[in-house]
């Protein structure tokens, strides 16, 4: 029976490794910038991130909508293909490691640094013909594990209307702060905590925002997408391949509107929901796991947005999380819960500020923090698993063509967690600093 | 000896004065810009500035128009059509007289609409203000927009009702005033003149072709299309039809070419009705085209 500490740590691990494991496969895509013909910087605020036309472009389903999007106009020598990775060093410390000693075990700070490689994604995404879409990524982790980090197809503006857009497949969420195109790629910086956190001792992997997941997701907006809204129907098996793993389902709903604010920019406001079901234990054959069932359900709902003031901008996100007992105590749900078990909730969010020198040239700022506001048992501290995250980076892009992108990242990361040190229980504290040298052609 | 000497100070002179005289035309060349760089541009309520248009055109457009407006931005060679030369000040899109300046409105809407089958795409997801700062940033490259005024814009009367009389009559215009030379007599940009087309950089060209498309490079409004044909596409050979086209005629021509298009419009459903057979360009005029 592991011990209540132990509990944590590796509550606390799964968290850092769900966190870190994600490396991010942001997209920028210099294939679609050499197949029209536009600089980077029209469609990125400062790669990744979109600015309010590369958005536009996304949710056209990758067309300029200018009748030459279909690949027939393309010179047959064009390849819709782009890669991805970034060499790096980077130096990651935790101050409270349990380290083997003479008497047993003491906590202990960790440094470790050194040069190092990212996942290389490889980015094939455009049109198949007008108004039906596509994105591959087949991403290698550093490790060589090879995966598909999203495939889908797309059919874009059925009944030649905006509002009519279904796609199918692995797909990122649709998400307006995406962490597909977060600008920070540290181990601790390069993701946001809020879309893939869970109470510490929760087994529910399943509710992660960041994460690509398969289904089907209807999109709607309008012709200069100041309106959009989407629904997804998602296997809840976080991506998961093969069948059968789940039999759960779970929804993401978002709706968010634009405002022309003139000389500051594009302000956008909206709202989102994910809310389903995610199993609690798994059948076994001749003790192997082969289905997960027990479904329990939970949800995140929050609101989100883009404010701009000429060349700062700030993107809001706030949520709030709920698991039921279930899932919040990691029990299966053919056992009796313990007394006053409850549904753990939290709250959190973050504030991430950008400042556009020039499409060459960003500024990186952001202070993520979650509150548990309830704990699955009341026994357990209430500030269990609370987390602040602190991230600062500036990303600078030597050059800036329609070819190839490249940008040089410093980055400071830091992040703290109420509780959940491997022996004395108290907080743990993890950063990162790290240079990248990011670059997509 | 004293020959050679004197060719090398000639030479030596003529090289002081041309080094001189380019920096001097360099200075004022690059003086002429800084002067318009107070360029504004008035859409409406909104005033645009070409100091604020001058970050957004390097994010968005320099890589087809080329940092000095010229049209030869690193991707210009890969583009057909071609980017536009800023720095002519010579619109294709505009609501004013053939050779005048465009109006600043007329700038604003191509922005926002962009050019169909080229790689100018619809910048409307832009802020308004973007739109009318990048105008005056584009007006800035041509010394064009300090010396000349815009022409008079355009009169459009109201559009009159759709009937297979109209339609008839357009037919007719289209005829007389040989649109089918270029676009053929079916409308399907086959006409004898059209594989000579070259634009005013020599640069082949094809019209448009009625059948295969529902939008125009200048719009996709019936208005749009009236005002297409009668102030003319500068730079390519579609010459304005303003003085051989009256605007009722015009009226006439915009619902015979609707009926060409591929969408279903009330004109085309006429041109069915009444079997409207392609135009013979060798039959006497006043023949009716019809079955």
């Amino acid at each position: 029976m592991p011990s209540f500490a132990q509990s944590k740590f590796a509550g606390a691990l799964l968290a850092v490794c769900l966190v870190l494991g994600l490396a991010p496969s942001a997209f920028g895509i210099p294939a679609f910038a050499r197949k029209y013909g536009l600089p980077c910087s029209a469609c990125h605020e400062a790669w990744p991130k979109l600015n309010v036309f590369g958005q536009t472009f996304k949710d056209n389903g990758y067309q300029l909508m200018n009748d030459r999007d279909s690949p027939i106009w393309q010179n047959p020598s064009y390849w819709p293909v782009a890669f991805r990775n970034t060499p790096n060093w980077h130096r990651e410390s935790i101050n409270k490691v349990a380290v083997d000693v003479a008497s047993g075990a003491a906590e202990q700070k960790v440094n470790s640094h050194g040069f190092d490689l990212s996942g290389m994604d490889i980015l094939s995404g455009g049109t198949l013909y007008n108004n039906i879409s596509f994105l591959l990524v087949p991403s290698m982790e550093n490790t060589g594990e090879f995966g598909l980090e999203s495939a889908w197809v797309r059919f874009d503006n059925l009944l030649k209307s905006p509002w009519v857009n279904f796609k199918f497949g692995k797909f990122e969420l649709d998400n307006i702060i995406s962490e597909k195109r977060i600008m920070n790629l540290s181990n601790v910086g390069g993701a946001y905590q809020l879309y893939h956190f869970a109470p510490i001792g929760d087994s529910n992997a399943f509710g992660q925002m960041g994460d690509n997941q398969l289904g089907m997701e209807w999109l709607g907006h309008s012709k200069d997408d100041r309106s959009r809204v989407s629904a997804a129907l998602l296997s809840s098996n976080d991506g998961s391949v093969n069948l059968p793993n789940a039999n759960s389902y779970a929804g993401f709903f978002t709706a968010s509107q634009a405002f022309d604010t003139g000389k500051l920019g594009v302000d956008r406001f909206g709202a989102y929901a994910m809310v389903g079901q995610a199993p609690t234990y798994s059948l076994t054959s001749l003790g192997n796991p082969f289905l997960a069932v027990g479904n329990k359900n939970f949800s995140r709902e929050g609101v989100f947005g883009l404010f701009y003031l000429k060349k700062l901008d700030f993107s809001l996100f706030f949520q709030h999380g709920s698991d039921n007992p279930y899932l919040g105590l990691g029990l299966a749900s053919n056992q009796a819960l313990p007394a006053g078990a409850q549904s753990p909730s939290w709250n959190g969010g973050f504030v991430e500020t950008h400042y556009t020198v020039n499409p060459q040239f960003i500024f990186i700022q952001r202070d993520e923090f979650i509150r548990m506001s309830k704990q699955a048992l009341p026994s357990m501290p209430s500030s269990l698993g609370n987390l602040d995250a602190y991230t600062f980076s500036f990303r600078w892009y030597p050059i800036m063509f329609s070819r190839a992108g490249f940008a040089i990242e410093p980055e400071y990361s830091l992040m703290r967690q109420q509780g959940v040190a491997p022996i004395s229980g108290s907080s743990l504290s993890s950063s990162s600093a790290f240079l990248g040298f990011d670059f997509d052609f | 000896m004293h020959t050679r000497s004197t060719t090398w100070s000639l030479l030596l002179a003529g090289a002081v004065v041309f080094a001189f005289s380019a920096a001097c035309w360099g200075q004022v060349t690059q003086y002429d810009e800084d002067q318009r760089m107070n360029m504004e541009s008035h859409i409406g309520k909104l005033t645009g500035h070409a100091k604020d248009g001058k970050p957004l055109y390097q994010r968005f457009c320099i890589g087809c128009h080329g940092p000095i407006g010229d049209g030869e931005g690193e991707n210009a060679q890969w583009i057909d059509p071609k980017p536009r030369n800023f720095t002519l000040g010579i619109f294709k899109c505009r609501s004013t007289p053939t050779g005048t300046l465009p109006t600043d409105e007329d700038l604003y809407n191509t922005i926002g609409r962009g050019l169909v089958s080229s790689n100018m795409p619809r910048w409307f997801p832009l802020t308004d203000q973007d739109r009318a700062d990048l105008i005056a940033y584009v007006k800035h490259f041509s010394p064009r927009f300090v010396k000349e005024k815009p022409g008079p814009v355009l009169e459009i009367p109201p559009e009159p009702p759709v009937t297979a009389e109209r339609v008839q009559s357009g037919q007719q215009v289209f005829k007389r005033v040989e649109c089918w030379k270029c676009h053929g007599v079916e409308g399907r940009a086959n006409g004898p003149s059209s594989d000579t087309l070259t634009d005013d950089f020599n640069r082949p060209i094809k019209p448009f072709n009625f059948h295969d498309e529902t939008r125009f490079k200048c719009g996709e409004t019936d208005r749009d299309l009236y005002r297409i044909f009668m102030t003319g596409l500068d730079s390519t050979p579609m010459p304005s039809f303003g003085d051989n086209i009256k605007p009722d005629e015009a009226w006439d021509l915009v619902m015979y070419l609707r009926s060409l298009q591929p969408m279903n419009t009330p004109e085309k459903a006429i041109a069915k009705k009444l079997g409207l057979k392609p135009i013979n360009p060798n039959a006497p005029a006043a023949q009716s085209e019809t079955k």
